[in-house]
């Protein structure tokens, strides 16, 4: 018999989080701090308008892109948070999660052999989606001295003739890092000068513990460059719900929107409904969590001082990324001995791509209590290595 | 942080975790320690912190109690509205609490006994019998499922699944 499987997908690489959390699975007492969702759960009065628009019966589809009055709220919430106004009708696409958007993307943009620029550590499935779509990825191995930020110099140095596409994945999952207003201003004359593109993924826009979050489509000349994507997992603890939106000039929505039609359909209707509660009334509680996310993460960073273990100071998302390099370990063998030894679960820097090695995602979606007892299982841990 | 801005984000952790340690607090919220300790102190003299409390399930202890919420409907006193009344009332330690409210009703007493009896006796003899009362409502309350922000019926266990990416 012939392999029934295509040979782009055979050799796609298996997530590096997967093998990891399968030894998780199999482990019943282990205290995880390898989750990356929100612990809390979705705001009550979101759930409720779920629960209502099933009442009602509005169990249809809705408009390919999406229902109209929640593109609407999107293109308010953009402008009020970025300045930048987005046609509602043509330019805001309602999709499965921001990870969907993200395909579309690549899908939509890509000629075979066009390459994208990605920073990494950052999230798995950028290399994928990019692959699939024909396109090249160009990683570039973002450094610890910089806070994990892109600098100019780096992305000049990873651009060729055939770059089509810049993506740009903060705040950061898994370091934690943001690119502040000056980072991405130094940036701009370089997409301009050499025609590329953008997929900003700002998933986590509504987690960053400095100023406000700043999106590159706020800056001159890169709107009409940029592919942005959001969604309602992160900033109201929707994960489930499926939900994500991309805004992106009307001739690369169009597109999207062909391709989002034809395996989607649309995004499901109760989360939709749900979503626009989200925007209109939910502030409050995006506002109330990130606090919340505020105080482990200054917890976290005071627990690694007095241990001794070096971490760049995040200030977004909801994950720190020490460093493990004293130990001169691997960070699989850290990982796996830490889970083995002291039954503590974090992810391997490896798993966000080489440049990760040396370093490993802790997520402080966990209360501070379980965090509490983790970090001194990890204490523990780091104490045996030291002595040896 | 200003201030007003200090004092709210103090009040606000310690609502609802009064045994809070203090150092840990203060690199939660990044604050000194000292600053802390200083605005508790300051607040607590103003009258702002009138206390730190536990909140217990009596349910789950062999300790029998019962609560009563009564709404009581009273006359008010020239010059001195619902005080006096509030004040005769607020003094027996079995009331736990008193509040003035709008609607159909002035007061709303909420008070804990050991049996039904110790708690109609309170009613009949001590409440009904003030001058200013004219009439009240008891309910008796059959279980707290959620008090002070805290749910008390279920307990938080987390049930996301292992997933990738």
């Amino acid at each position: 018999m012939t392999d029934p499987i295509a040979r782009k997908v055979t050799e796609l690489k298996p997530s590096g989080i997967r093998k990891f959390f399968d030894i998780v699975s199999e482990m019943k007492d282990a205290i995880s701090l390898g989750v990356g969702e929100p612990d809390f759960d979705t705001p009550w009065h979101i759930r409720d308008e779920g629960i209502y628009s099933l009442e009602k019966g509005r169990t249809f589809y809705t408009s390919n892109s999406g229902l109209k009055e929640l593109r609407n709220e999107i293109s308010k919430y953009v402008e009020s948070s970025q300045g930048v106004k987005y046609d509602p009708l043509h330019e805001v696409l309602i999709t499965v999660g921001g990870s969907e958007a993200i395909d579309l993307a690549c899908r939509a943009l890509l000629n075979p052999g066009d390459e994208v620029i990605i920073p990494e550590p950052s999230y798995v499935s950028y290399v994928p989606c990019v692959v699939m779509a024909g396109g090249k990825p160009v990683v570039i191995n973002l450094r610890e001295e910089n806070e994990f930020r892109l600098k100019p110099e780096e992305l000049k140095a990873a651009i060729t003739p055939k770059t089509k596409l810049l993506v740009l994945p903060y705040p950061n999952n898994p370091t934690g890092a943001i690119m502040e207003k000056e980072d991405l201003e130094a940036l701009t004359d370089i997409i301009i000068e050499n025609d590329i593109y953008i997929i900003s993924d700002e998933i986590y826009s509504e987690l960053s513990y400095k100023e406000g979050h700043v999106s590159i489509v706020s800056l001159p000349g890169m709107k009409e460059r940029t592919i942005y994507i959001n969604g309602f997992s992160k900033a109201y603890a929707m994960t489930g719900w499926r939900l994500g939106y991309a805004c992106a000039p009307g001739n690369i929505c169009v597109q999207m929107t062909k391709l989002h039609q034809f395996c989607i359909m649309c995004a499901p209707t109760t989360s939709q409904y749900a979503a626009i509660e989200a925007l209109k009334h939910g502030g409050r509680d995006v506002a109330e969590m990130r606090d919340a996310y505020n105080e482990r993460r200054r917890f976290l960073m005071n627990e690694f001082k007095k241990m001794g273990l070096k971490c760049f100071e995040p200030y977004g998302a909801f994950y720190v990324f020490p460093s493990i390099k004293e130990f001169g370990m691997t960070s699989d063998d850290f990982c796996t001995e830490l889970l083995k030894r002291k039954k503590v679960a974090v992810v391997p820097g490896t798993a966000f791509g080489e440049c990760g090695e040396g370093f490993v995602r802790i997520s402080y979606a966990y209360s501070i209590d379980n965090l509490k007892e983790a970090l001194g299982r990890i204490d523990e841990f780091i104490k045996e290595l030291r002595a040896g | 942080m200003d201030k007003k801005e200090t004092r709210i984000k103090i009040l606000k952790a310690l609502e609802h975790e009064a045994r809070v340690d203090i150092a840990e607090l203060a690199v939660r919220l990044g604050m000194e320690q000292t600053d802390i300790l200083n605005e508790m102190n300051e607040m607590e003299k103003e009258g702002i912190i009138c206390g730190y409390l536990t909140l217990v399930d009596w349910d789950k202890t062999d300790e029998q109690t019962v609560t009563a919420l009564i709404e009581v409907r009273c006359t008010p006193q020239r010059g001195q509205g619902f005080d006096v009344v509030a004040e005769r009332i607020y003094k027996y330690a079995e009331v736990n609490s008193v509040y003035l409210i709008s609607g159909g009703f002035d007061l709303l007493i909420t008070i804990e006994g050991r049996t039904l009896k110790e708690i109609s006796r309170f009613v009949t003899e001590k409440l009904s019998a003030q001058e200013a009362v004219l009439s009240c409502a008891t309910h008796f309350i059959l279980r707290r499922y959620k008090d002070h922000g805290t749910i008390l019926a279920k307990k938080y266990e987390d049930e996301r699944q292992l997933i990738t990416p």
